[in-house]
């Protein structure tokens, strides 16, 4: 360490000291192996029973540019981003001075100390923790391969000293991952021990500690992707035909990995299809061809794809053709931001295609709603015979959440809608295939193939009458039109309804958000109450909204919208379809790219309202 | 067009079919396509192939994009479901009706507009898939429904009907299917039924991707001396390799040709193909041979028709993928969902 950090060390604040409640953030060089070290080191920590929430930052990029990994340690079990880091492991030259810029005053500063950083490099106001890495790793390792990957097990090792994770749990934790190449038990564990030792030997423990803990319980840790995926397959889909796009490729191969696992016989016959098409429209076209013909079928893609996507979409809406497409929200155009996470296809989902449609949107907020949503999308899709968006983003998608584990109703049966069967038809029963007779807008559709005389019809996205003739007459589109609309209010009945969190007093204030927002609402919502701001707080989770939206809504007299998107697209949709005053609804927006954290809600919601109260000090209002 | 509806009576006499179906019970709609229309002609060959090969109407799904050709399936198998998508997308929604149940007959109609520009992705990569269909283009050179602008499978030198000269190369969809793995390929036109009836029916009956690009012309718009897709044009610049019967199961064959002008081809579902050679050496199962063939014809000017290809031991999307011979469409509940023990076992390797 230079000799002039050691001198400055008097002006330095106290280290931060706490338990089970800090942020690290390891800086990496994307493709150095860093991932797996940082995962064992998240892995590590829950496996001790204290929650982390965990988030990979990447870049478009499969080598060489930088990546990194961010843990929130929480006994409290907040799993939204906090904002802030108090512990940093710069390894990326390139981004060293960012990430230094990043640690809170008081903060530590771990890094590999081999070769002298000039003073100007660190800070006054933070700790600084060197380890030779390159050094010790390169005594013990010739090849250059294992120098660079070994170096990641020895900075957790390293750690592991520094702040007091267990080295049970790391072995057991090798001992799992490489169940299957025991080789790799020994030697990751020796290079854990390499750094561990260094540091038992050269420093002391730092100001910020685990503590076993028993606050994890039987929760798993798990990608929302992965749940998704999942969902699809418990929801009975049969056909999945998709496009690669970042951030949703993992999920189509999730579903593949399940289905070979869990929907192959053991003659290697599949009870599943899946199709990689040349592009976003073809995926969505036999999506619309497998639904037409009675197979649940989903696509999942991101923002690019849902644009190339939008005829389609419109023709299932209109043709009223069970599709599910899971999208997986991100920023751009261009490559580097699609590996960051927005808010921001609410709108282009909701009101995709030409014409006048609407559609159906599901807005799981962590990996488990993933899976329930997953599931439940398919039997909507059926029921509604239209399309179900499935409305993720990246950091639900692509980063491990720890949520409850997955459940299912071992008496639940697929819900395949109005479907008239053969014996119905010959029967007599009437099949008009755009006819309500029930009154919920949804009319009885029939599979090719149900009967050799009766229930065939011919299929087109408009033109025609409620028999499904051809019909060019004003007065059949505008009765199929009105038709639909009653249909989207049935959906409204059908998808999930909101979660509301009451304030602890009474409040004129409420709130309103959905998906990956809610982690760290919920945790700025407790800070926010402790500070006297009392809010009433609804998670919207899903589009159309019922009544039970609209409610909540006029019993307050503002809510703050918040949203990770520029254009605020939820308030859009709710002065749309619910006819409110813009006045009522203030915009909280984030869409840097970045997860939205709780102190910036914090601060962002905070400064909201006590100008909200200086006003109303200032016009005298009670 | 004719706004006059057909009758549902039919005459007595009619003859029937081994399922008791007359050609009227495969017939649809009155057409509203312009009388004299090519593509009407060939949705009576349909007609005739499906009614020869005592198809179950409701077992056929009829399937198109978006244009003058892509209305015609409304004219014909009124019993079957059809579906009428969008402009270049029938491939992938045939493909993805297959994949939901691969026990029904698929018939894709599209036009070159459909299939040739803004399809010809979908068309391309349908047919590398190897989805067991009928792909049938009614090819005229010429948008119809947005009246009379080139196609991309107009030849260059073809003159539109106001006298413009096409400057740009027509692309050869049987050329581009037999490079893209389709293992049955036929040309015909529309103006020739008794090649056309036999073509249908030996796509219909081919287990795998079967394209026939039929020569149709239009004759609002593309039938005027210039233009390399008029009656006349293709009428005198028709050279057909082979004349085709397709016999279905094992039927003896009773033949009437001499010795060496006949050449069966037994496809994997034992059905027959029996080929009266017109073209000396012509070898429909050697693709490289055919390839060669269409190229040395088409540079002389000649437009090659007939069973231009046809892979007996074919294989389809279904054969490669694995999937199980029961439809996906079909599968229950338990068939589809493992099981919360299942799941159990999941969430404890997520731990």
């Amino acid at each position: 360490m230079p000799d002039t950090i050691t001198q400055a060390n008097e002006i330095r604040p106290a280290p931060l000291t706490a338990v089970n409640d800090f942020v690290v953030k390891f800086a990496n060089v994307n493709g150095s192996g860093s991932a797996s070290a940082n995962g064992l080191f998240a892995k590590s920590i829950i496996r001790m029973g204290v929650p982390v929430a965990a988030r990979n930052i990447f870049p478009s990029n499969i080598q060489g540019l930088p990546t990194w990994y961010e843990v929130r340690v929480s006994g409290a079990g907040h799993l939204g981003r906090r904002g802030g880091v108090d512990l940093a492991v710069p390894l990326n030259p390139q981004t060293w001075d960012d990430d230094v810029k990043e640690i809170v005053p008081g903060g530590y500063l771990f890094y590999d100390s081999t070769k002298p950083l000039p003073a100007s490099k660190f800070r006054d106001d933070i700790h600084i923790i060197g380890v030779p890495l390159t050094a010790i790793c390169n005594e013990a390792y010739k090849i250059p391969r294992e120098r660079q990957l070994f170096k990641n097990i020895c900075y957790v090792g390293a750690l592991s000293h520094l702040i007091g994770i267990e080295p049970a749990v790391i072995e057991q934790l090798l001992k799992e991952e490489f169940a299957s190449k025991p080789k790799l038990i020994g030697a990751n564990l020796n290079a854990f021990n390499l750094g561990r030792d260094w540091a038992a030997k050269h420093l002391d423990p730092i100001g910020l500690q685990l503590q076993r803990a028993d606050a994890v319980g039987d929760r798993i840790f798990v990608e929302g992707n992965a749940a998704a995926a999942l969902g699809a397959l418990y929801g009975g889909a049969t056909v999945c035909a998709w496009y690669p796009i970042t951030p949703s490729t993992s999920l189509a191969e999730a579903f593949t990995g399940y289905c070979e696992d869990l929907r192959t016989d053991e003659d290697g016959t599949k009870r599943y299809a899946i199709v990689q098409g040349e592009d976003e429209i073809a995926s969505i076209g036999i999506v619309v061809g497998a639904g037409w013909n009675g197979a649940r079928a989903f696509t999942c893609t991101s923002g690019p794809g849902i644009s190339l996507m939008n005829e389609f979409i419109g023709l299932s809406y209109f043709a009223e053709i069970p599709a599910v497409i899971f999208d997986v929200q991100r920023g751009g155009p261009s490559t580097g931001m699609p590996t960051r996470t927005q808010q921001s296809d609410l709108l282009l989902a909701a009101y995709a295609s030409h014409g006048d449609t609407k559609h159906v949107l599901l807005l799981p907020a962590d990996p488990g709603e993933c899976f329930e949503m997953g599931a439940m999308a398919f039997d909507l899709a059926d029921r509604l015979q239209t399309t179900v968006f499935v409305m993720l983003d990246l950091d639900i998608g692509m980063q491990e959440w720890l949520v409850p584990p997955f459940k299912w109703d071992d008496a639940k049966q697929i819900d395949r809608g109005k479907v008239m069967t053969a014996e119905e038809l010959e029967a007599g029963k009437f099949f008009g295939r755009y006819t309500d007779v029930d009154g919920d807008g949804i009319p009885f559709r029939t599979y090719p193939g149900t009967h050799p005389t009766k229930g065939a019809y011919f299929t087109r996205g408009t033109s025609r009458n409620r028999m499904a003739g051809y019909s060019e007459k004003g007065v059949d589109y505008q009765d199929n039109m009105e038709r639909l609309l009653k249909k989207f209010h049935t959906a409204a009945t059908l998808v999930p309804g909101p979660v509301v969190k009451p304030a602890t007093q009474k409040t004129r204030i409420g709130a309103i958000y959905f998906g990956s927002t809610s982690a760290a609402m919920d945790e700025a919502l407790e800070t926010l109450e402790a500070k006297g701001h009392h809010i009433d707080a609804m998670r919207v989770r899903a589009f159309p909204f019922g009544q039970d939206v609209y409610d909540f809504i006029h019993a307050h007299e503002e809510i703050c919208v918040v949203e990770q998107n520029r254009d605020a697209q939820l308030r859009s949709l709710l002065m749309i379809e619910g006819g409110i005053d813009p006045a009522r609804l203030t915009s909280i927006l984030h869409y840097d790219g970045t997860p939205i954290t709780a102190r910036f809600l914090i601060d962002a919601i905070g400064k909201r309202l006590d100008a909200r109260q200086a006003t109303r000090q200032i016009t005298r209002k009670p | 067009m004719t706004y006059i509806l057909k009758p549902k009576l039919h005459h007595p006499s009619l003859p029937k079919n081994d399922l008791g179906f007359t050609r009227r019970d495969y017939e649809g709609r009155v057409s509203t396509l312009c009388a004299g229309c090519g593509h009407d002609s060939i949705s009576a060959a349909i007609v005739q192939a499906a009614w020869e090969l005592d198809i179950e109407p409701h077992r056929l799904a009829k399937m198109s994009g978006i244009g003058c050709s892509s209305k015609t399936p409304d004219y014909f198998l009124g019993q079957s479901h059809g579906f009428n998508s969008v402009h270049g997308r029938m491939p992938s929604v045939l493909t993805g009706a297959n994949l939901a149940n691969r026990e029904l007959i698929y018939l894709g109609v599209s036009g070159d507009g459909d299939s040739a520009s803004i399809g010809l992705g979908q068309f391309a990569h349908s047919i590398r898939r190897g989805v067991n269909m009928s792909y049938i283009v009614e090819n005229n050179g010429v948008y119809g429904l947005t009246k009379g602008q080139f196609s991309a499978t107009s030849d260059k030198g073809s003159k539109s009907k106001k006298g413009v000269e096409n400057t740009e190369s027509g692309i050869d969809l049987v050329a581009l299917a037999l490079q893209l793995g389709a293992t049955y390929v036929g040309r015909s036109f529309s103006g020739d039924k008794e090649q056309l009836v036999p073509l249908i029916k030996g796509a219909l009956s081919h287990h795998g991707p079967a394209f026939l690009d039929v020569l149709s012309p239009c004759v609002a718009f593309n039938n005027h001396a210039g233009s390399t897709k008029s009656f006349d044009y293709v009428r005198e610049h028709n050279e057909a390799v082979n004349r085709l019967d397709v016999i279905l199961g094992r039927t003896p064959i009773t033949t009437d040709y001499a010795p060496g002008q006949l050449r069966e081809v037994t496809q994997h579902d034992g059905s027959v193909l029996r080929l009266r050679k017109l073209a000396e050496d012509y070898d429909p199962t050697n693709k490289i041979v055919a390839a060669n063939y269409l190229q040395e014809r088409h540079a002389e000017g000649e437009i090659v028709t007939g069973l231009l290809y046809v892979d007996p031991e074919a294989t389809d999307l279904h054969d490669r993928l694995g999937t199980t011979t029961r439809p996906l469409n079909q599968l229950e509940t338990e068939q589809l969902t493992p099981g919360s023990a299942a799941l159990a076992k999941i969430n404890a390797g997520l731990r």
